[in-house]
């Protein structure tokens, strides 16, 4: 079978894998940007409670396996009495891994905003909540969008582990046509493309006209 | 906790300052910047405070703004407490609510101008007053192009600051602080990060200011000849305390201490 037959033959499953892929990374994503902006600003909070738990929580999925944290949302959390879905176990296991490392990012950016700004808005007798979101985490977002780039692209990469629970996402596909198949190569060989394609030519551009869209906001560009 | 009992919980009578600093104290971790320092500014006065690096005149003003929190005595602000408040019938630190009431009276234009980068000229001046003083959007770009009228800056008022020179941040940075309506201005050395050529812009609105409003204002400045010309009193600093007051024309003419005759024939040489 020559690999067009080959591609011929699976693309029907290779697409909808692609595609799962693509909605587990996106629900993924949301929810890691959720989760990092509310601990990252909990861990700046003055109140010692509130910080404290932002760094056990950035502790914990930063410090610990993603794949270990997936086995325990989908086969240890039902034991609790918390049964999700395997759909819902991969992207809330994705998103609350990758939160850990936005969360810093967040905190970074926050921190990179010079002095003289919050004095600024605190001169204009802003609330402290008003003088963050309008003030602060703006340019802060500027700040941390590069270092978003990257994550992005891990938080996609670490989609393919949610095959392990069988959803059935690319990665998922491609072992399943390789145990019918035995064509290894060629099977990886083609997700390992799919997956470049969308990091390479599809999340990276994205994130770059984001950060050209967010500087010409702030007057830079 | 410090013993308040000797402050007053409101300044009253018609000569009230509008701008008084009681005792206040200032200090980092063991360094004392500022030592019991007593100083009243009158409504509608312009003081400028002059002297060397270090010797706390930056703080007086940080402090006003409460940027900075004191370590000991009180402000008051047109005769209410600012840095403390009233609890039963005893003097207490502020609290976050109470600073914001009583930071509205209080203006800050800064060295480094802090426009917000984000916003255009119109929406640096639009963002306290729609999103603090509660105006609408059509009030407060109304009060916004008015105050860039006065400093000049009308024209610019869709740019993004960094579009804009020194001399027109600064501009801005000034409507900015008026459209909040304060009684008091406060300018922190609002020139010295400025090219010679543009310094007299920003010079020229602070003298329409003094001329055309009844302003209180405080400056910390180097800028010997503009503080002379300006002033209603100068107040030279050393070492954390008020080595000097006086009119201009004393203060620099015949000025009696001798750290003040030292630090002015410096200045003098530099120029």
């Amino acid at each position: 079978m020559s690999l067009i037959e080959f591609l011929g033959e699976y693309w029907r499953l290779l697409m909808s894998g692609t595609g799962i892929t693509v909605v587990q990374f996106l629900l993924g994503a949301i929810l890691t940007v959720g989760l990092a902006l509310l601990f990252g600003l909990m861990k700046m909070s003055s109140n010692r409670l509130i910080k404290n738990s932002s760094v056990v929580y950035i502790e914990v999925f930063r410090g610990t396996s993603l794949l270990v944290q997936l086995y325990w949302i989908f086969f240890v959390l039902p034991l609790f009495g918390i049964t999700l879905e395997k759909f819902t176990a991969g992207w809330v296991a994705i998103g609350l891994n990758a939160g850990a490392y936005g969360a810093e990012l967040v905190r970074g950016g926050i921190m990179a905003v010079p002095k003289g700004q919050w004095e600024a808005a605190t001169a204009i007798n802003m609330s402290a909540a008003r003088r963050m979101w309008r003030i602060i985490l703006p340019q802060a977002l500027v700040n941390m969008l590069p270092a978003w780039g990257n994550l992005m692209v891990e938080i996609l990469k670490g989609t393919a582990l949610v095959s392990l629970i069988s959803v059935t996402d690319l990665m998922f596909q491609a072992k399943q046509i390789n145990a019918s198949t035995y064509m290894s190569a060629q099977i990886f060989g083609t997700a390992l493309i799919i997956y470049y394609i969308l990091a390479r030519f599809l999340l990276t551009p994205f994130m770059r006209w984001l950060e050209g869209f967010m500087a010409r906001k702030l007057g830079r560009a | 906790m410090e013993d308040m009992s000797g402050f007053p919980q409101e300044i009253t009578g018609k000569d009230k300052p509008m701008v008084s600093f009681r005792k206040v104290r200032k200090a980092y971790g063991s360094l004392l910047v500022l030592d019991d320092l007593d100083l009243d500014v009158s409504a509608g006065e312009m003081v400028s405070i002059i002297g060397p690096s270090g010797s706390g005149k930056t703080t007086v003003l940080r402090m006003l703004m409460t940027l900075e929190e004191i370590n000991g005595g009180a402000i008051y602000v047109d005769g209410k407490p600012l840095t403390h408040m009233i609890q039963g019938d005893k003097l207490v630190p502020a609290s976050e609510k109470h600073l914001r009431n009583r930071r509205s009276d209080i203006g800050m234009c800064f060295q480094h101008f802090n426009l917000f980068p984000h916003m255009t000229a119109i929406q640096n001046c639009m963002e306290g007053p729609v999103q603090v003083l509660g105006l609408s959007k059509e009030e407060a770009r109304d009060r916004g192009e008015e105050l860039l009228e006065l400093v000049g800056m009308a024209d610019k008022r869709d740019q993004h600051p960094s579009r804009l020179s020194g001399g027109q941040q600064q501009r801005v940075a000034i409507a900015r602080a008026l459209a909040m309506r304060p009684k008091v201005m406060l300018f922190d050395e609002v020139t010295s990060a400025l090219d010679p050529e543009v310094i007299g812009e920003v010079t020229n609105v602070i003298r329409k200011l003094v001329a055309e409003h009844n302003l209180t204002m405080l400056m910390v400045t180097h800028q010997m000849g503009f503080a002379r010309d300006i002033s209603d009193r100068v107040c030279f600093f050393y070492d954390g305390k008020i080595e000097e007051q006086g009119p201009p024309v004393e203060l620099f003419g015949n000025p009696q201490r001798e750290r003040t005759q030292q630090f002015l024939s410096a200045v003098k040489e530099a120029v």
